[in-house]
């Protein structure tokens, strides 16, 4: 408990971690409504097969797993390289010596954080989004129909485990921007090359099975929801898993 | 630097009477930190190789060495940051990773750098305190005690050296341990910054606590230490009081300046004693005594303007010590 306590202070008390929340808030909302509104326009001009796979929930909640999660996965990484970069995580280390105490705190606070955040993004964009696609004159949604909660609820669950990735891969990079690289890559440029590879490949990526969810119109490509989200969060758990193995045997 | 100005006169007039370090502190000094056979290897070099010294409480252990000698390898081996390759070390009979609230048992100041810039003061050491269980109200303490409650709001990054380094004692003395080690503590600082680093030491050692410091320069040692571990290339050099270290390495020398020095060099040499040049025209003169050489200088009607014991000074002593274990120097093959 003491940790954790610890760990929040060192969260609270830096005005990047407030810029970083209110920036994927604010990229959550912004630039969902953009995608909305523009998504809308497309609906008017499509085709009845595109208009059959026209997704309302999951358009509305495409800045937060497309950008948002970048200023989330910030949060995560540097809650750890910012340490290293410094030097503050000997003082850190010696303050406490139990490294699975110190990654456990840590990701105990960064995952709360991220979270609280990304349930407020999903919620703020999906609500800014349907209006946005109500008024374009496209087909929109509300909470109450089937999976919608789902998909909102599950959109920020996935930033929540974005944030948990940064915390493992900062552990294991120690670098702010390697670890922000093999982050991007691992959940933003991977997904968007997708098409070019093999299908198993999007079937089987943690970070997109994990987004599986996030579909209320069912896409036959993608895992099933409860699946995806086995896979991914199976994933972040054994990423941590490592990060602690390599923490505990490494020399600070 | 005012604020450093104040915190020595607080230091000197008022400390025994405010006590600003708890006086039940007292009643668990005794701390000793214990080296037996430590040894750390990175790939084929050992960085500590087999080193043994006890720190004890009550004084303050000076630990000496080159650059790259393996201190603050050592003095991360101490706090747990490192593991040994071989053997162990261990802080009042524990290892330091057995400690559950180490800021209790053990202060340190291994990179007063070592600070996120965009942290205040204040949420640093709460941070810090948070995890070993430590109150808000030590957190203002221990500020108050180096002299930066003024700063306490400020952000870390716009701290100079000397502030810094304040806020890395203050970070130390969070938990009131008996233990307090410092890693090349004067690096930097300005002459009132290490002035008051070194009363700060020797306030210490005073109170029971046991004190660690590590340094390359002899000279600061000289000022602070009443003990030094000396190490060269990882190994144990010295493990002696400072004068005792001074003696056991400095044969006893006399410096004379005479009328004519050659001419009374070789009369030195041919009554048994041993002569070097000294700066200008002095000669070093060993294996005869201050006695021998004045009677010798007024048999032979030889003027002597200067007939002294020739101190060897600690740098001289160190670097004698250690130039077998000296891992880069200036000109070597």
């Amino acid at each position: 408990m003491n940790v954790i306590r610890s760990e929040w202070t060192k969260f609270r008390s830096l005005r990047s971690s407030v810029y970083t929340a209110l920036l994927t808030v604010a990229i959550a909302v912004g630039m969902g409504m953009l995608i909305s509104s523009g998504q809308a326009r497309g609906y008017l001009e499509a085709t009845p097969e595109e208009r059959a796979s026209f997704d309302p929930t999951n358009l509305s909640l495409g800045a937060c797993f497309y950008l948002a999660q970048l200023a989330i996965g910030v949060l995560g990484v540097l809650s750890v390289t910012s340490e290293y970069a410094t030097g503050m995580i000997r003082t850190s280390l010696a303050f406490v010596p139990r490294r699975g105490m110190f990654l456990a705190a840590k990701a105990v606070v960064y995952g709360g954080a991220a979270f609280v955040l990304g349930q407020v993004a999903a919620f703020a964009a999906y609500f800014s989004g349907q209006a946005m696609l109500a008024e374009g004159g496209a087909p929109h949604t509300s909470l109450g129909d089937p999976f919608v909660l789902r998909a909102v609820a599950g959109t920020g669950l996935w930033l929540t485990g974005v944030a948990l990735i940064g915390v493992a891969l900062g552990v294991l990079l120690r670098a702010t921007a390697g670890a922000f690289a093999v982050l991007v890559a691992v959940t933003l440029v991977l997904p968007l090359v997708a098409g070019l590879l093999p299908e198993w490949f999007g079937r089987w990526w943690p970070t997109m099975a994990g987004l599986s969810v996030t579909n209320v119109v069912p896409n036959p490509d993608l895992l099933g929801p409860w699946q995806g989200m086995g896979l991914y969060w199976s994933c972040v758990a054994a990423l941590l898993g490592v990060a602690l193995a390599v923490l505990r045997r490494r020399d600070v | 630097m005012a604020i450093g100005g104040r915190y020595v006169c607080r230091k000197r007039t008022e400390a025994h009477r405010d006590r600003p370090i708890r006086a039940d502190s007292v009643l668990r000094m005794s701390v000793r930190i214990e080296a037996r056979g430590l040894t750390k290897q990175y790939g084929h070099t050992l960085a500590v190789d087999d080193l043994s010294f006890t720190v004890e409480p009550g004084r303050v252990t000076g630990f000496l060495g080159p650059n790259g000698a393996g201190k603050s390898t050592t003095m991360r081996m101490i706090l747990g940051l490192d593991a040994p390759t071989r053997g162990t070390v261990t802080v009042g009979g524990r290892r330091y990773g057995e400690l559950r609230a180490p800021a209790h048992e053990v202060g340190a100041l291994l990179d007063a750098r070592a600070v996120h810039p965009g942290r205040t003061a204040f949420h640093h050491l709460l941070a810090l305190a948070q995890s070993n269980g430590i109150a808000a109200a030590r957190v203002h303490e221990v500020l108050e005690l180096v002299g930066l409650s003024a700063a306490a709001r400020r952000r870390a990054g716009g701290f100079s050296l000397g502030m810094n380094q304040r806020l890395g004692v203050a970070a130390a003395l969070l938990g009131d341990p008996p233990v307090l080690m410092f890693d090349e503590p004067v690096n930097g600082l300005d002459p009132e910054g290490i002035r008051w680093i070194r009363e700060l030491m020797r306030g210490f050692a005073a109170e029971g606590r046991t004190v660690l410091v590590s340094s390359h320069l002899m000279s600061e040692m000289a000022l602070t230490a009443d003990h030094l571990v000396v190490i060269g290339r990882g190994r144990l050099v010295a493990d002696s009081g400072l004068e005792e270290f001074l003696r056991s390495t400095a044969e006893q020398e006399m410096l004379v300046r005479a009328a004519d020095p050659d001419a009374f060099a070789r009369l030195l040499t041919a009554s048994g004693g041993s002569v070097r040049r000294g700066d200008g025209d002095a000669l070093l003169v060993s294996e005869l005594d201050g006695a021998a050489i004045g009677k010798l200088a007024a048999f032979h009607g030889m003027p002597l303007s200067e007939l002294a014991p020739h101190r060897v000074s600690l740098e001289d002593a160190f670097m004698e010590l250690t130039r077998e274990s000296v891992e880069y120097r200036a000109g070597a093959r």
